[in-house]
């Protein structure tokens, strides 16, 4: 078993979600996490200096969106589905509605079609404003099911 | 007029300034510039154990695939700018066809086919060096003279591809 899903079973128990991120190199190194102090999963980007991509404005990268729209998704299967392996994303379409201001940024994802190996996935990123989203994203995975050989 | 970057080695150098050493994340990424000509632009992203999804097989994250895409895609774009206008992703599609190998860069591909008045559009190609045989394909949007001030990458077409010069 990978050591993601075996944080994964560890997080089962003590609740603490932030610890899915610390066992992936990369959303540790973009200050990713999830979190779920409001009962809801939410993944949060916390802002930091390396993320802009217009210093002019400024901007948050439009690359680091798509890439926190990811991790969401991502977070989001591990805690809510039955997944036995980790997510493997097919493809991802990330829609930039506005700019992101240099401030953190904060994520929900949910399933929109769950099948026996492909799962469609929605995800919502905003900063400070729920209502006045950031990006979105829609995103297809590859996951395997107790009763399915795997499709990865 | 001659184009003041008509040297090769200047005009990547110049890109390499203003498309990755002074845009903070694609610095923070280590993003080097490989070509960029009109209509096309080439980066490239270093394997690094911080930028892995999948600490087992060291396989990279699709995050900084998509920034190194959406960066690419964006420089292709530049260069056909005939007048220095402020643009931003209106959307990207990436496909992951293949898992990029540890420990090797990726090597990002862009071509801008079509720029209207508003709106420009690209296609993509990441892979390790075989762009016949590539980690992930992207399609990107821009939406162009969004608001804000330009900026100095916004303005390369004419500064590095003398774009103010009629063909």
């Amino acid at each position: 078993m990978s050591r993601l899903l075996e944080r994964l079973a560890e997080v089962r128990k003590s609740g603490d979600v932030a610890r899915l991120a610390e066992a992936i190199p990369y959303a540790r190194w973009m200050k990713i996490a999830p979190e779920n102090g409001t009962g809801e999963l939410l993944t949060r980007m916390r802002f930091h200096d390396d993320l802009i991509g217009n210093t002019f404005l400024p901007a948050i990268h439009g690359g680091t969106l798509g890439a926190m729209l990811e991790m969401a998704a991502i977070f989001h299967l591990l805690w809510e589905t039955e997944t036995e392996t980790v997510p493997k994303i097919v493809n991802i379409t990330v829609d930039y509605l506005r700019s992101a201001r240099p401030l953190d940024v904060i994520a929900a994802a949910k399933v929109t079609k769950q099948g026996r190996r492909m799962v469609n996935v929605f995800a919502e990123a905003w900063q400070d404003d729920r209502s006045k989203p950031v990006a979105t994203a829609n995103a297809h995975f590859l996951v395997t099911s107790a009763d399915e050989p795997s499709a990865l | 007029m001659v184009n003041p970057l008509a040297d090769r080695e200047q005009r990547l150098a110049f890109f390499q300034m203003w498309f990755s050493d002074t845009i903070p994340h694609s610095k923070a990424l280590g993003i080097r510039i490989v070509d960029a000509r009109r209509g096309f632009a080439s980066m490239r992203l270093d394997w690094r154990e911080e930028l892995v999804g999948n600490p087992e097989t060291g396989v990279l994250a699709g995050g900084p695939l998509t920034a190194l895409l959406d960066g690419c895609c964006g420089m292709s774009v530049a260069t056909l700018l005939k007048e220095p206008k402020p643009f931003a992703t209106l959307d990207l599609r990436i496909d992951y066809v293949k898992p990029a190998t540890p420990g090797q860069a990726v090597i990002a591909e862009a071509e801008c086919y079509r720029i209207t008045r508003s709106v420009a559009f690209t296609r993509a190609f990441a892979h390790h060096g075989d762009a016949k045989d590539p980690i992930a394909a992207a399609a990107g949007t821009f939406m162009l003279g969004t608001k804000g001030e330009v900026t100095r990458p916004q303005s390369i077409g004419r500064e590095a591809m003398g774009l103010e010069i009629k063909p």
